[in-house]
């Protein structure tokens, strides 16, 4: 469905991607990956045909976005970071303009919206003004003109940024009612949403691909066998020395003598990690296992930057 | 046509926010000061005259109009992230500015329309002729479609609706201009410049009732490049 070979954009004198290369196959959901900042929207604006790349090949469906754009257009459903919206138009009039525009004949204008307005969740504010809307219903109004032309390939940056944890799970809902009918390439900085619905991952980190693969995957590749998170009061020096032979030792923080811990180390470790901690004569305050795998793997790729949740 | 398909919405925009009638308030309440300050003001004159004298200040509120109808046409949707809607579906970025120009147009002749009103009163109290009023009435929407096309270039080059304004406004003065220039430099360049010019050589024939295909002609082309120039810059805004 896509294939893209040393995709490279520079803004100006700043390569916002570099050297990118992945396929994607028909009818998988993917996740993009990365840390605000790391080239996700500007490769999603190329492979939506908005922006055109410094150098590289995008094939989508047969298809180069340099020189047949129009074809490729012709296949996409593209949900921009803000989703594009007219606020004096209603809900119903603007999915039926977008539809028009992405050329569905009049005749099947009114089922093609009706079908949209139905996977979305819009059907009970057809008529109402877009600038009306809450955040969460245009975020779904943004959804749905990128899929009411049924396109093969739907490019989605970030559909639950700003979102309430509701409205995220109502979204995530909506994303997983695509698998099988669309290719769908979503972006986010948040993990949890990605690992719950997508196939398989891309993790963009400074305009570079930096991993790709399922969760197992790419939790074998890493090595993880995920972590333990713990807080101990007591001496630093002894609590460091107790810990290391269950694998790698981070001090995430240190104040008033309590000790923040993230162990690398398998979780089922737990009731030894414990037995040991009590047995140095340490104070063990918490005990956990720590966040779930594939954040501990992109907190390793992403290493050394700060991260915004 | 996809053009037609961005017009209508664009035309809609237009009628159903406030500022598109705002500007066709204000500029028809002026127009109108102007129509019976100085063109039925003064000693008693012919109809004819007082009709040139209304499409000579009417030919100067259309290009006003049209700066101010224009400036939302491309520059808005930059402003509100629309325009990744237009450019992700299947549509020529001709399209685009071909729409959006159409839909200004429409609602220009809107206002043109509107200021029918004048020479009737000059019908209800003396003798026109329609070939007058029709010619006029010609030059004021090809002068109109020339502004507005200047106009929608503006809006492309700018971030937002202001500075579209402004560029046009620029522009627009710059081409007016351009028969100053044909003052002060020699021949064959002062025919150059004063062939250019948006307004000196070109509408005075429309105003006193004469249609000549020179002139019309100037207007289309004025029309094309410029609309042919806000395609390309859509077309090199994709680079970026």
């Amino acid at each position: 469905m896509i294939q893209v070979e040393g995709l490279t954009k520079y803004y100006g004198e700043h390569a916002a991607i570099r050297d990118l290369a992945f396929t994607i196959g028909q009818g998988e959901v993917i996740g993009f990956l990365g840390l605000n900042g790391a080239g996700k929207s500007t490769t999603l604006k190329v492979l939506g045909c908005v922006l055109l790349p410094t150098a590289g090949r995008v094939v989508i469906d047969g298809h180069d976005v340099v020189s047949n754009a129009h074809e490729v257009r012709q296949r996409i459903g593209y949900l921009p970071d803000v989703p594009p919206l007219y606020e004096e138009m209603t809900v119903g009039e603007y999915l039926t303009y977008v539809a028009r525009l992405r050329g569905v004949t009049a005749r099947d204008t009114t089922a093609r919206v009706g079908e949209a307005e139905e996977k979305t969740g819009l059907r009970e504010v057809d008529g109402e003004l877009i600038s009306t809307l809450s955040h969460g219903y245009r975020q779904r109004v943004g959804v749905a003109q990128a899929l009411v032309h049924k396109p093969a390939l739907l490019i989605l940056d970030e559909p639950t940024s700003g979102l309430d944890p509701r409205q995220i799970v109502e979204m995530r809902d909506v994303i997983r009612g695509l698998k099988g009918t669309h290719t769908v390439l979503v972006s986010s900085h948040i993990l949890p949403e990605i690992s719950q619905t997508c196939d398989r991952l891309l993790i963009i980190h400074k305009g570079t691909l930096v991993a790709q693969g399922t969760e197992e995957e790419l939790g074998r590749k890493m090595g993880g066998g995920g972590s333990i998170e713990l807080e101990v009061r007591g001496d630093r020096a002894r609590a460091l020395e107790v810990l290391k032979p269950f694998g790698a030792v981070d001090v995430d923080r240190a104040a008033d003598g309590v000790l923040s811990l993230t162990l690398r180390a398998s979780p089922d470790e737990r009731p030894r990690v414990a037995q040991a901690v009590v047995g140095a004569g340490l104070e063990l305050l918490r005990l956990d296992q720590g966040a779930g795998q594939l954040e501990s793997i992109f907190l390793r790729l992403t290493h050394g930057q700060e991260v915004r949740a | 046509m996809k053009a037609l398909l961005i017009a209508r919405r664009e035309l809609s925009a237009y009628l159903r926010t406030l500022s598109g009638y705002v500007v066709i308030a204000v500029i028809l309440a002026l127009n109108g000061l102007f129509f019976n300050a100085y063109a039925l003001g003064g000693a008693s004159k012919r109809s004819a005259e007082v009709l040139s004298q209304f499409f000579y200040y009417s030919s100067g509120f259309t290009i006003v109009a049209s700066v101010f109808i224009s400036m939302r046409l491309l520059a808005e949707e930059r402003q509100t992230g629309t325009l990744p809607l237009l450019y992700s579906s299947p549509l020529r970025d001709r399209d685009i500015v071909l729409g959006k120009f159409l839909a200004g147009l429409a609602f220009l002749s809107l206002y043109v329309l509107c200021t029918l009103y004048m020479p009737v009163l000059v019908l209800v109290n003396g003798k026109v002729s329609f070939g007058h009023v029709a010619a006029g009435y010609l030059g004021l929407l090809l002068l109109g479609s020339a502004s507005l096309a200047v106009g929608t270039f503006g809006s492309a080059l700018a971030r937002n609706q202001l500075l579209a304004a402004i560029t046009s406004a620029v522009m627009l003065v710059a081409l007016i201009l351009c028969w100053l220039l044909a003052r002060i430099t020699e021949q064959p360049l002062a025919d150059v410049f004063s062939a250019m010019s948006l307004w000196n050589q070109h509408f005075p024939p429309f105003q006193s009732g004469l249609i000549h295909v020179r002139d019309v002609v100037y207007y289309l082309v004025v029309t094309y490049v410029a609309l042919f120039a806000a395609t390309r810059v859509l077309e090199a805004r994709r680079w970026r």
